[in-house]
């Protein structure tokens, strides 16, 4: 389920690392809790984003959600077909439905994170 | 945290359990869009048993009911029901409701949940005086709504009661999977439908035949989330939200339930000289123009100024667009005005025609 080349947070983002890039978005079990992404608002490319800053936010019909960076570092991409198609996030939240790519500032902020196993034990306590 | 007699039915479907007013209800099954479109197009079933049910019996029933509600429950007969409310001696809000003429003695008023207590303590403080009994059925009654274009044809099968004859906001007694159950032509999504009141200890045996029966109509079992978005795009009122102790009948918009001529009701003086004078705000339903769906409690501003909240707000699953409701001074409800919302930063919205939603007539 949690890809194990992924970084996780608590605050429910992934973010998976290449050399000095970040691909973010939020996990399979931000998706569920939330239920049909109808909105997804995104920052511009060039934004820098300081580590757990509010980097846009996800809405279902129901309720809204900040994206918190996992990571500090500039804004390089977004995923531009959110804005069609919000609901590639409930589809494919690890892949199709990742929301921006970040050039990373530091990457030992990684440290701060959480690997696939820690956050599948992480989830057990929320879900109790 | 109360549950209703179908909590353990709603864990099997997998509902997604939340708490509503100290209710563990479902907020959606299969997703509160898959849900809405099923209401609108085919079929749904909800479990509303949280509603609150009050019975006023005795000679003067009718009196009391009438001397509680802006509307002409005079015009009430047994199998009938209006939509109404409870005002305030101001002519706001203590609750809306449906009142059913049980007989002439008998009226049932279903109230919202989260006012069931404090609309029996209402109306105890009025009772003085008026020969009645007042009674809080709300734990006893399980209440479901089979809303949508195919309801009747699904319902049908499973009730001598003559459905197919049965007008808008009549009701009549009968059986259903072999319950005894009072059901009405009557709902909260802008679609035909029904609402079964039952007492029985088993009503998961009519909620599960309605669900096998409708299974190929593909009909769905449905939440509080889509019932929220339903409601919403028909424009019909939520308690706490579009309506409540500090909005008047008129300034909803609801100035049709308001029928001066029937006698005195609790509010009836002030309603009336704000008819004379004139509202100075009224309800209005509006559609984001800027990207965004703006939220209950949204700040809202016409020409820089802040006016007022967000009452209700949502995305539309039918519209597939971001619409809501809002008070609004009323220089500026015209149709096509436009204003601001402020969704994390101003974005502007308009005035459109309501309801958003009218369910085709029938070929």
């Amino acid at each position: 389920m949690y890809p194990d080349d992924f970084y996780y947070s608590k605050d429910h983002e992934w973010a998976q690392v290449k050399d000095d890039t970040a691909t973010v978005g939020i996990t399979d079990f931000a998706q569920k809790q939330l239920g049909d992404v109808v909105y997804v608002e995104l920052p511009k490319v060039g934004t820098t984003l300081e580590f757990h800053q509010s980097l846009g936010v996800v809405e279902s019909v129901k309720a809204v959600s900040d994206i918190y960076s996992p990571l500090s570092g500039e804004v390089i991409a977004v995923n531009e077909e959110l804005n069609g198609s919000p609901e590639l996030i409930n589809e494919d939240s690890h892949g199709k439905g990742w929301i921006i790519r970040l050039k990373i500032k530091d990457k030992s902020e990684t440290e701060k994170l959480m690997s696939a196993a820690e956050y599948e034990k992480f989830l057990e306590g929320i879900e109790d | 945290m109360k549950r209703t007699r179908l909590n353990a039915a709603h864990k099997k479907l997998g509902g997604k359990m939340i708490e509503f007013f100290g209710w563990e209800m479902p907020v959606e099954f299969t997703g509160i869009i898959e849900e809405h479109l099923a209401v609108r197009e085919r079929a749904g079933l909800f479990d509303v048993s949280h509603m609150g049910e009050i019975v006023i019996s005795g000679k003067q029933a009718l009196d009391l009911v009438q001397y509680l509600t802006p509307n002409d429950a005079a015009r009430l007969a047994p199998g009938k029901a209006q939509y109404s409310a409870l005002t305030t001696p101001e002519g706001t809000f203590v609750d809306d409701l449906l009142v059913y003429c049980l007989d002439e003695e008998k009226y049932l008023l279903v109230v919202n949940a989260a006012n069931s207590n404090k609309d029996y303590e209402w109306i105890l403080s009025h009772q003085e005086g008026f020969d009645v009994k007042v009674e809080n059925r709300s734990d006893d009654y399980t209440q479901l709504a089979l809303q949508g274009p195919r309801a009747l044809e699904i319902l049908k099968p499973m009730t001598e009661i003559d459905l197919e004859e049965m007008k808008s906001f009549r009701f009549d007694w009968g059986k259903i999977s072999g319950e005894e159950v009072l059901v009405s032509r009557t709902g909260y999504t802008g679609e035909d439908g029904f609402e079964i009141y039952t007492l029985s200890s088993q009503p998961e045996k009519i909620w599960e035949e309605v669900l096998e029966r409708g299974t190929s109509y593909n009909l769905l079992p449905v939440g509080l989330g889509a019932r929220d978005t339903l409601r919403l795009e028909a424009k019909l009122m939520l308690y706490g939200n579009d309506i409540n102790e500090t909005t008047t009948v008129l300034e909803a918009g609801l100035g049709w339930l308001v029928k001066f001529q029937k006698g005195d009701f609790l509010g009836r003086e002030l309603l009336l000289k704000q008819k004379e004078k004139g509202i100075t705000r009224k309800l209005v339903g509006f559609e984001l123009v800027d990207k965004g769906i703006a939220r209950p409690h949204h700040h809202v501003f016409v020409e820089g100024n802040e006016v007022s909240e967000v009452t209700s707000g949502t995305y539309s699953p039918y519209f597939k667009k971001a619409i809501g409701l809002t008070y609004l001074p009323l220089d500026f409800t015209e149709i096509g005005t436009e204003f601001e919302i402020e969704i994390r930063d101003k974005r502007k919205a308009r005035v459109v025609p309501t309801p958003f939603y009218k369910r085709p007539e029938k070929s």
